[in-house]
């Protein structure tokens, strides 16, 4: 009795479904005569509830009747589904009509650059960071060696929201947020929103993306600042991308550096897109300046480290060819929607 | 800067390099030259023509008439409107036929019945000045037909440099010819000027107050004013530079005034010292003192304005009054005009936070203020004094007269730092011994000697003010050996003690989650109109735009106007990023938070039919996709429509609860009144939600089940006003555990069933872990099921 059961009850399972995935009538048929043609399983069932003990005979042919009634009643729903669909011009048969589509969502194109720079430098042990937008002059400035009357520092620039508090103008704040909090070895990535008192123009905006990297450690010297940057670069940019370290002036880097690559549209001869030298500013970088060690209550005699920073809009802009920087902030989905594909 | 190619030359004749390869030298090694540019471009026609004779034009009153020597031929006719057109004078010429730099080709005209054969330029049309109001005429001798380019010097290169701040020594031309130069400084020299004329300086140091030539000069605020240094000439004879000296200070880009300007000009281009001439008939006293304004003082400076001083500012007033500002600029009153005849220079030291000061109060960047406030070299005063003394006895004429004075109240010390060459080579990650240190430094004015230990001391050389530690020194090592000589070697490095940001990386997963509903991500402005409880900017763009945003939502409305303005109708955009509100303290509170805003179709254009627009369905499973992620554990809730929409501004408002946080979010229909939309727009929905960083739950593996399930439908007719939520609840309570799930797969209204009423069928599936159910037990929970129902809402089978 019990197999009797729970046989008729997987054949309701398995016989339900099949009648609701039966895409046409001949394949609705071919269920039907699998489960209620004259061999079907179901129907050699119901035959033999005669076998069974008398007063098992009553209930267990009742259940296999209830069971051929639903599949029964089924089969006939989905046979008027798919007559419906054939009526309605036979659309289903022509496979060249286009698919069932669905929206494509698509990420902004900084974070189209961020994640593959924080992917590369993931490769290089860095960890992703974080800090406040709204900054203390202390951690902005002068915990970074800046200090406020320094040419450097040009108060135009910098958004007050307060006597002591501002818009960082970086993200480099974090180092100093992250070197306070955390031992070394320190290897982060600190992705983010600056700001600079710029009007908008083809080539400002008042609040941008930037990405910041900072490595820690004994012994990190000029050599491993460089070799990490070229390793960057090369997955970044390609592998017959060449770069070039020039001196540059950061208040919390000494030596500062900046790299530029190779153009990668006309391969160093020069054309627009690199105002004709061949080469492309990417970032600002350098040594860790000991000063910003001594803020932060690290040993500067024990341990060394490089930092740098790159537009992450600037170069989407490169990358993508995006002429006016405006279009990353206009939210035009004409615009966002061709990222799709990225 | 500007540099001119032929000047660094002049100062180092060791210089071999083309300039295109010295640009690059100084790019690689010292500060980035943005451009080199040929200051002969386009002058190659043109000659020198001289002036033979000037008519009267018959016809015309403003014109005459010229015949000009170009150096072959006879003298060709020129009519010019030029006032100041000489007999005997040199001019730039260009013949009918040439063209101008800019392009412009001169044609043979008829002016009034004259024949004109070419054209007289100025400045503005050689490209070489801004004077656009007369003919450019060339001051001295030169020989009709010569090239014009050679006649002002302009067979040269302009270098553009951008100096970094902590360089002010490459603020002039002997400072990047010391670093550029092969042998350093040993190979730079002082070029005479055309005519020299010496002059025997005897200089008169005192520490408060001292004279030259009977002008008292006092230093009031020495902590302004460390040095200053005065001298007198007398009997000057104010005009036009000589050509060689105005072409200078073209070549790098600056304008000649006259020749005593000129020549200071010419010495602070040249060796980086600022220089003032004040006409000394006009100094009261006649004395220079050096203070602190005074309240309620003000000056006219040489640009006409009217300023108001401050005593926080540094001027130099005569015995009564200012007549400058100290390092800024000079008044009008004491400037130098044709009518002078004595002057008094000024060459002087002031410090750096003083004048960047008295230039932020002012809103006042010179050429002068920029050097101070970057620092130049307090001991190479003397020299640019008597470099200045003897241009201007060449150029300007008159004599010298009595002592130079130089008021030196704190005489500045030189700075001793230590380098170690181990630290060099730690730090640089290569080994450089001291002869490469020594290499490096010592070409540019750093002595070295041996110090204490391993340690060499290094005297940093007074126009280097940034070098005051170790670490500035091996900057100089690193950059004078070359970063390209740094061999790119990845070596091994440790795993960090910094865990990773929570928020970063949840903020990644909530974006995948937007991105797979179909969303762009967008970024908008983060600056807003104010509203209470807002973040206000002390010094904002504009005033439309003075406070920060305190949600998303509303940018992200605002670039949906912007769309639907394009005749985009599909519209769907997110964004992540951050919300302020005033939190009591200096610095606000700042929310991580998600927001969607969307519209139009919920899937493209199909001919199946599919493409309905978004409605209040999706905008549950929306909300509920990212709530699922940026909150755990939190819960979306259904909100009465009429006691919150008003106040969240939201039509069919949904709420994302948290047990402990509270509410973290909401969501619904924007109001059609809310936003500017054209009629075709269909209806706007939004999101916002904070994003908060949590665990998940470690997953568990569920075991699959065994047994068969059994599936029973319910078709329930459930009066009006009581909710699909209700009647779920009651089912779940009542049913036994083995209920395994509850849908609800159809809902109806109408003539079929009672007014006031609705269907909803649910589908029930039951099944057990460990055995199979029996019909008999399932029969039970259904009747129990039902009559629950019943009982408790009302609710009844329908067809029953
Ligand atoms: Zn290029």
């Amino acid at each position: 009795m019990e197999d009797f059961l729970s046989t008729l009850r997987e054949l309701e399972e398995t016989g339900s479904a099949a009648i609701r995935g039966a895409g046409d009538p001949a394949e609705l048929e071919q269920v039907r005569v699998e489960y209620l043609g004259r061999k079907a399983r179901l129907t050699l069932l119901l035959r033999s509830v005669g076998e069974l003990p008398p007063e098992r005979r009553r209930p267990a042919g009742a259940e296999a009747n209830r069971v051929k009634k639903r599949l029964l009643e089924l089969l006939e729903a989905r046979a008027a589904e798919l007559a419906a669909a054939v009526a309605e011009g036979r659309a289903e048969s022509d496979a060249t009509l286009p698919g069932r589509e669905r929206w494509r969502g698509a990420r902004h194109p900084c974070t189209l650059v961020t994640d593959e720079i924080c992917e590369i430098f993931k490769e290089l042990g860095f960890v992703r960071a974080r800090g406040p937008e709204a900054e203390s002059v202390w951690y902005n400035f002068i915990a970074l060696n800046t200090p406020l009357d320094h040419p450097a520092v040009d108060e135009q620039d910098t958004f007050y929201l307060g006597s002591d508090v501002v818009l960082r103008t970086h993200t480099s704040p974090v180092q100093a947020r992250v070197m306070e909090k955390w031992p070394p070895p320190v290897r982060i990535l600190v992705p983010g929103v600056v700001y600079r008192r710029d009007p908008f123009d083809a080539s400002h905006a008042p609040a941008f993306e930037q990405i910041e990297g900072l490595a820690v450690d004994e012994g990190i010297s000029f050599v491993d600042f460089k070799a990490s940057i070229n390793y960057f670069v090369r997955r970044f940019f390609g592998e017959d991308v060449v770069t070039r370290f020039r001196p540059s002036f950061f208040p919390f880097t000494e030596p500062s550096a900046e790299v530029d690559v190779s153009c990668t549209i006309c391969h160093g001869k020069g054309c627009s897109a690199c105002k004709g030298t061949g080469w492309i500013e990417i970032m600002g970088a350098g040594m860790v300046d000991p000063a910003v060690f001594d803020n932060v209550g690290y040993d500067s005699e024990r341990y060394t480290g490089f930092a740098f920073g790159m537009g992450v809009g600037r170069i989407a802009m490169q990358r993508y060819r995006i002429p006016d920087i405006r279009l990353l902030y206009e939210s035009d989905v004409r615009f966002l929607a061709q990222f799709e594909r990225a | 800067m500007d540099v001119s190619y032929r000047w660094l030359k002049e100062l180092a004749p060791t210089i071999a390099e083309p300039a295109a390869a010295l640009a690059e030298r100084i790019t690689y090694t010292a500060v980035p030259v943005d451009e080199v540019i040929w200051l002969g471009e386009g002058l190659k026609e043109l000659v020198v023509g001289r002036v033979e004779s000037i008519a009267k034009h018959p016809q015309a009153d403003r014109l005459v008439i010229c015949q000009v020597h170009i150096g072959r031929g006879e003298p060709v006719q020129v009519v010019t409107g030029a006032p100041l057109v000489v007999e005997g004078g040199y001019y730039p010429f260009v013949g009918a036929g040439q063209a101008l730099p800019d392009g412009q080709v001169i044609k043979r005209v008829k002016l009034r019945g004259e024949q004109s054969e070419g054209m007289l330029c100025s400045e503005r049309e050689l490209g070489v000045g801004r004077d656009a109001a007369g003919i450019m005429q060339l001051m001295g001798e030169f020989t009709p037909g010569q090239p014009v380019i050679e006649a002002i010097g302009f067979d040269d290169y302009r270098l553009v440099l951008d100096v970094t701040a902590n360089r002010p020594d490459l603020l002039g031309h002997w400072g990047i010819a010391r670093e550029v130069a092969p042998g350093g400084e040993t190979d730079l020299q002082l070029p005479e000027f055309p005519g020299h004329r010496r002059a025997e300086c005897t200089i008169e140091t005192v520490p408060e107050e001292g004279g030259a030539a009977g002008v008292r000069v006092r230093i009031e605020d020495p902590e302004g004013c460390p040095r200053y240094m005065g001298a007198v000439i007398r009997g000057v004879t104010v005009g036009p530079s000589p050509e060689w000296l105005a072409s200078r200070l073209r070549a790098v880009g600056l304008q000649p005034i006259n020749n005593v300007v000129d020549a200071t000009n010419y010495v602070l281009y040249e060796l980086n010292q600022p220089l003032h001439a004040f006409d000394l008939a006009k100094l009261g006293g006649p004395a220079v003192v050096i203070r602190r304004a005074k309240v309620g003082e003000w000056l006219r400076t040489l640009d006409g304005k009217d300023r108001d001083l401050d005593p926080e500012m540094l001027v130099i007033a005569d015995a009564e009054v200012p007549s400058a500002m100290a390092g800024l600029m000079g008044g009008e009153a004491s400037e130098v005009t044709e009518d002078t005849r004595d002057v008094f220079l000024e060459c002087a030291y002031f410090d750096p936070k003083r004048i960047r000061r008295g230039a932020q109060l002012l809103g006042l960047d010179t050429d002068a203020s920029y050097r101070f406030q970057r620092g130049i070299d307090q001991a190479g005063l003397p020299r640019a004094l008597q470099r200045v003394i003897e241009l201007i006895l060449t150029v300007a004429g008159g004599e010298l007269d009595g002592k130079v004075v130089d008021v030196y109240p704190r005489p500045a010390q030189t700075r001793t730092v230590a380098v170690r060459p181990s630290r060099v080579s730690h730090l640089l990650g290569v080994q450089l011994n001291e002869e490469t240190i020594r290499g490096c430094l010592e070409p540019i004015g750093f002595e070295l000697s041996e110090g204490e230990g391993e340690r060499l001391s290094v005297e940093v050389p007074t126009w280097r003010p940034d070098v005051e530690r170790e670490v500035d020194l091996i900057e100089e090592v690193a950059r004078r050996h070359g970063y390209g000589r740094f061999p790119d070697q990845m070596r091994t490095f440790r795993p960090t003690t910094v865990p990773e940001d929570e928020y970063v990386a949840i903020a990644e997963r909530v974006r995948d989650v937007m991105v797979s509903l179909g969303f762009l991500e967008a970024k908008t402005s983060p600056f807003a109109p104010g509203g209470e409880g807002e973040v206000s900017l002390l010094n904002p763009l504009s005033e439309r735009e003075d406070h920060l945003r305190s949600d998303l939502l509303t940018g992200l409305v605002h670039r949906v106007e912007h769309n639907f303005a394009r005749g985009q109708r599909d519209v769907r955009l997110f964004e992540i990023g951050t919300a302020f509100r005033s939190a009591g303290g200096p610095a606000p509170e700042e929310h991580i938070r998600v927001a969607a805003v969307w519209t139009g179709r919920r899937a493209p254009l199909h001919w199946s039919g599919q493409d309905a627009d978004w409605d209040f369905w999706d905008l549950k499973w929306i909300l509920a996709s990212v709530a699922n992620v940026a909150a755990l554990g939190s819960e979306v809730q259904s909100l009465d429509p009429v006691e919150e929409a008003a106040r969240l501004n939201f039509e069919e408002p949904l709420l994302v609860l948290s047990p402990d946080r509270g509410r973290l979010g909401w969501a619904g229909r924007l109001p059609a009144g809310g936003l500017e939309a054209p009629r075709w727009a269909g209806p706007v929905w939004g999101l916002e939600l904070e994003i908060l960083p949590a665990r998940p739950q470690p997953l568990a593996y569920q075991p699959l089940p065994v047994y068969p399930g059994v599936e029973r439908d319910l078709a329930l007719v459930v009066p009006k006003g009581t909710a699909a939520a209700e009647v779920g609840a009651v089912i779940r309570e009542v049913s036994p555990e083995h209920l395994e799930s509850l849908s609800v797969f159809d809902v109806y209204e109408g003539e079929k069933i009672p007014e006031g009423t609705r269907s909803i069928a649910w589908r029930l599936r039951f099944r057990s872990p460990d055995r199979t159910l029996t019909d008999e037990e399932i029969d039970v929970a259904m009747s129990r099921i039902v009559s629950a129902l019943e009982e408790r809402l009302n609710v009844g089978l329908r067809g029953a």
